[in-house]
This record gives C-alpha cells, structure tokens and sequence, in this order.
C-alpha cells in the first residue's frame, strides 16, 4: 500500500511538469507582451528593448520557462498585469469564498445523489426511480447560467426573499446568517448538477450489487433486510462513487467561473473571468496553475482512497 | 398413435429449436432498433432532434425574418407579428431562436467529430502498441484533464479569439482526452481477442488489424460517448457565448442570447427574450442525453434482453 501511495506521487510529478509546460506553451500564444502592457505608447524604442532584457523576454523561450518555473517553486507566481498586485496574494485572497461554495455544492449534492440513488435501484421502475432518473437527466441538461438567472427571477426579484449577488450584505456585518442566505442560489445551481450527475452513477452501481450472488445468500442465512442492504450491498455499491468525486472537482471548478459571475461571488471563478477580460495573462496563468494542482490533488486522493476502501485491489507491484 | 407421437415430437422439436435462439436469428439492426424502442423518453428526444434538425436546415424558409433584419419595434412583448417578441435592437426573436439552432447544432456535431477522430486514433495507436508510446499518450491525456475543462477552454478562447469556427475548433481539439482514454481501455480488452491473435498469426500489418479488426468493436462505445459529447459541447458553446467569449452577436446563438437577461431589466420585464433560448437549450440536450441512454443501452453487449 505505501510503495503504491509512493509510485501513484511518482506518476504525479511529470503530469505536474507537464500542466506547467502547457501552462506556460498557451500563455507564450497569447498576443503582445507584458512590456506593451507597462510602457506607454510614447515610449522610445530602445527603453522597450531594455525592459524586454531586464523582464528576460529576449532570451529563447527554455530559458523564460526556466525563470518562470524557478520562481514558482519558491512559491512566487509573479504580478498582476493589470493591477500589478502579486498574483498569488490576490487568488488567496478569493479561495475561501470558492472552497466554501464547491465544498457546500459538493457535500449537498452527494448527499443527495447516494440516497436517492440506493433508493432509486432498490425499487427500480417505480415512480420514485422514473422520478429520479428523469430528475437526474434534468440537473445535467439544464445549463447553470439559465438555472441560475431563473432562481434570481424567482426568489430575488418576485419572492425578495433572497439576495442575488454577493458573499454579504454591502456595509453589513457579514455574520453567518448573512453569508448562508447569500450561499443558497449559487449552491442549489451547482448542487443540482453534482445530484444530477451522481444520482445515476450510485443508481447503476447499486444495480449492479444488487445482483451479485453474495447478496441472495446473505439474504438465504436468513438476514434481516435492511441489513442485507446497508452490509453488503450499499458499501460495496459505494466504492467506484469515490473515483466518481475525484471527477467532480474539476467540473465544480468550471461551474464556480459561471455561477461566481452571475452572482457576483468574490471567488476564483470571477477573478478568472475579469482576468480573462482584462488579458491579464500572468493572473490566469496562476489560476490555471492552482487549479491544475488542486485536481491533481483530488485525483491522488480518490485513487489512494480507492486502494484503501477495495479490498479486492492489492497493489503489490 | 405413436408414429403421430413421433411425427408431432419432431415437429415440435424443430419448431423448439427455431425458438430456443429467437435472437441469433434477428437481424443486429431489428434488435438495436427493439431495445432502443424501449425508452420512451429517448424516442421522444429522436423526434424533438429531428424537428429542430429541420427548422436549422431551413431556417431561411420557415421565419418571416432575417436574424439580423432590425424591425421598427424595440424589446416589444410578443405579438401576432412577431410570436415571441422582438429584442432590444429591434430584430424578431423567433426568427433568431430558429437560426441559432444551427449554431449548436454546428457546434456540437462539429467539435464531437473533431475530438472523436482525434482521441480514437490515439487511443488505437496507445492501446495497441502499449509500452512507452502508451505512457506518452496517457500522460498527455492525464495534463490535459487536470486543467478544468471550462477554464482551459475560456482561457484558449480568449487568446484564439471568440467566433462559431474558433468555436468548434477549441471544443474538438481540447475535447479528445476522454476519447482517447475510452478507446484505449476498449482496445485492451479487445486485442486480447481470438480474432485479432488470428490476424497476426496470418501475417496481418498493424494498420490492418487496427482499423479492419479493432476499429470495428470499438465503435459502439465512441458512439455513445460522442453523443453524450454533443450535449456537453451545446452546453458549453452555450456557456462560452454567455459569457460573451463565444459566438459573437449579431450571429444568434441561444448562449449570446442569454446574455442579454444580464440586466435587470430584461430579466424582470423583457422574459420572452431569455427564457425561450434557455428553454431550447435544455430540450436539446435533454434529448440527446436521452438518445444517448437508450443507445448505451441498445448497444450494450452484455445485454441479452
């Protein structure tokens, strides 16, 4: 199990090395330079040469990789473009509110994804199954932009019960209440996603158990029902679901930049998309970065954890 | 007595035979097409496909107005002139919704296609030849699904520049990572087959047991792959274009569309202008989603019903 964990980190680093090439590969495409973004017009010719030298943008592109990388490992992400704040100051400034909506999104949506789904392949074909597999259908066809403008009609501008946009009330004190009134539009859009895609996965795979043969002879010993269902067939169904999350977060992590920007959340998403607008490439460079490493992160997690919860899986090599 | 016992035990032993493999006899396509049938929700979404298919391909000779013709009522309620109202800029918002229809159709075959040419051959290529041109490749696909699909595209666009052939372009080829890794899990399992020793016993060269004998049994599940694909490319070309790094108006699309119910007031006052798009959006892809259920199903090979 360790020399797994230890090969499985192994694997990691190159992919690592390879989402800061592509990283840095797509940034260099982008047209004009951050010299043209700092140097007025008017600038004479010959003081642009020496700022291209000074910033190293004449040396061949291996080179600027190189400086660039070597930076990054001392945690140095380099500075805004556009407000010329450093980068890695401004995304911590804005991880909370993300983390706290993806995490919120996530923890609701799986618990109503596994229910619903046991539930829903323990009485396959009843109105409850046709009802959550249709419902299922739904959270992953709606598009979040339109779901979201909908609550926003609805509970924002003819209930007035909740706000539209924001993390807290503007001069309010931010308290707790405060926050979770702001936290339930944008949850409930991407929360009806993460339901949506999870419901019919826990479905199929419950499906599946259910017709294992472990099953009729744990019932054939005389098990009490419920039991035969939360031992051996729930724990079981559950486990490809822990490879299922690991997909979840990168998804999440492109639903936070729509939803962030219709409800004005002050998270990653948004600063995504007004650097997106601003061309403020050396920003969504270290955006794209974080993200790259956090799905990483998730994915290591989900495979160590699947090792960890399949007994069947012996990683011996 | 007995010989008619005899002559009726054969009979009846013949017919039995006949019905033991009811299925062996089918035809492959009356199956597909009797368990397809099944689902009702996904006949439904073939028919909704269809018309919409339709209304796209002859969208000039269905709308009573150009998409980008500017009439002389601005952001009017619905009327007998125009059913679904007009925009800000005064243009038949029907006539738009028919026309946008095109764009995702566009978008989401365009962009599958891409992404299914591109994964399947490196996935057939990865698969089949394994060892360190297999680690190559899945590494690849393991750099380019860790960036979030959204952002990688969002980012791409802004540099490539917004427009329906970027468009296509950007979805097709960021698209192939998850084609390439489903081929390639496919493959494995498939160049273990009897058929394919059998071929490199006769001396066949790769290309041939790739594409003549691989290929073949691997389409199936590329197909239900790509049309789950097709949905996420319209959701996500609707998303681009909201965001107003996708199509560019004057163009319609229903994502640009949206964009408008941006501001309040169209949000509160205007709803004929975003609801519609929005409502379009979700019965196409619920279609296609149902489509491709019923298509995992019906090909399914492990299905015996």
């Amino acid at each position: 199990m360790f020399k797994y964990v230890i090969r499985r980190l192994l694997i990691a680093i190159p992919v690592l090395l390879g989402v800061t090439v592509i990283n840095f590969i797509i940034m260099k495409m982008a047209p004009g330079n951050p010299v043209d973004m700092l140097i007025s017009p008017q600038t004479p010719a010959e003081a642009l040469e020496a700022k291209r030298i000074e910033l190293g943008l004449d040396a061949p592109a291996y080179v600027q990789y190189w400086n660039w990388f070597t930076h990054l490992l001392r945690g140095d992400l380099g500075y805004s473009m556009v407000t010329y704040e450093p980068v890695g100051r401004m995304i911590w400034d804005r991880i909370g509110p993300t983390l706290l909506l993806m995490g919120t999104s996530l923890i609701i949506g799986v618990a109503i994804a596994i229910p619903l789904g046991i539930l829903s392949a323990r009485r396959q074909y009843s109105k409850l199954d046709y009802a959550a597999v249709t419902g299922s259908f739904l959270g992953i066809s709606i598009p979040n932009f339109f779901l979201g403008l909908g609550l926003i009609y609805v509970f924002s501008l003819w209930l007035k019960i909740l706000p539209s946009s924001g993390m807290s009330t503007l001069g309010g004190n931010g308290g707790f209440v405060d926050i979770l009134l702001h936290l339930i539009m944008p949850v409930i859009v991407l929360t009806a996603n993460v339901a949506g895609r999870n419901i019919r996965y826990v479905r199929s795979s419950m499906l599946e158990i259910l017709e294992q043969d472990y099953l009729r002879t744990a019932r054939a010993k005389g098990l009490k029902e419920t039991l035969v269902i939360n031992r051996h067939a729930v724990r079981n169904a559950l486990i490809p679901i822990v490879t299922v999350l690991g997909m979840e977060i990168p998804i999440l992590f492109g639903g936070a930049v729509v939803i962030e920007q219709i409800f004005s959340w002050p998270g990653i998403g948004q600063l995504t998309m007004s650097s997106i607008m601003s061309r403020d490439y050396s920003t969504i460079m270290g955006l794209n970065l974080l993200a790259a490493v956090i799905v990483i992160l998730a994915n290591l997690l989900t495979d160590i954890a699947y090792a960890l919860v399949d007994p069947r899986i012996k990683y011996s090599k | 007595m007995n010989l008619i016992k005899r002559y009726f035990a054969g009979r009846s032993e013949a017919q039995e035979e006949k019905l033991a493999w009811p299925e062996g006899e089918e035809n492959s396509r009356t199956l597909f097409w009797r368990r397809f049938k099944r689902h009702k929700l996904a006949v439904a979404g073939l028919v909704v496909i269809g018309i919409l298919t339709l209304c796209a391909i002859f969208a000039p000779f269905i709308t009573a107005y150009k998409p980008t013709t500017v009439t002389d009522s601005f952001g009017a309620a619905p009327s007998l002139q125009h059913w679904l109202g007009t925009d800000q800029v005064g243009r038949d918002q029907l006539s738009r919704l028919i026309y946008a229809a095109r764009v995702s159709l566009a978008v989401g075959l365009g962009s599958i296609v891409i992404s299914a040419v591109i994964g399947t051959v490196l996935g057939l290529i990865s698969g089949y030849f394994g060892g360190w041109i297999d680690s190559i490749i899945m590494r690849l696909t393991d750099i380019f699904m860790s960036f979030p699909y959204i952002m990688l595209i969002l980012v791409v666009a802004s540099i490539v520049g917004p427009g329906l052939t970027n468009i296509i372009l950007i979805l097709g080829v960021l698209g192939w990572p998850g084609v390439a890794r489903l081929v390639r899990g496919n493959v494995l399992s498939v160049k273990e087959s009897d058929y394919v020793k059998a071929g490199r016993v006769l001396g066949f060269g790769s290309v041939r047991i790739i594409f003549s004998h691989i290929l073949p049994n691997v389409v199936a599940p590329i197909l239900v792959y790509a049309t789950s694909g097709v949905a996420g490319a319209i959701l996500d070309e609707a998303a681009l274009s909201f965001l107003g790094l996708g199509v560019q108006p004057p163009t319609p699309s229903w994502g640009n569309m949206l964009a408008s119910a941006q501001s309040l007031t169209v949000l509160t006052s205007q709803p004929w202008l975003w609801v519609p798009p929005g409502v379009m959006i979700i019965l196409i892809v619920l279609s296609i989603n149902f489509v491709g259920d019923a298509l995992r199903d019906a090909l399914d090979p492990k299905n015996n019903k």
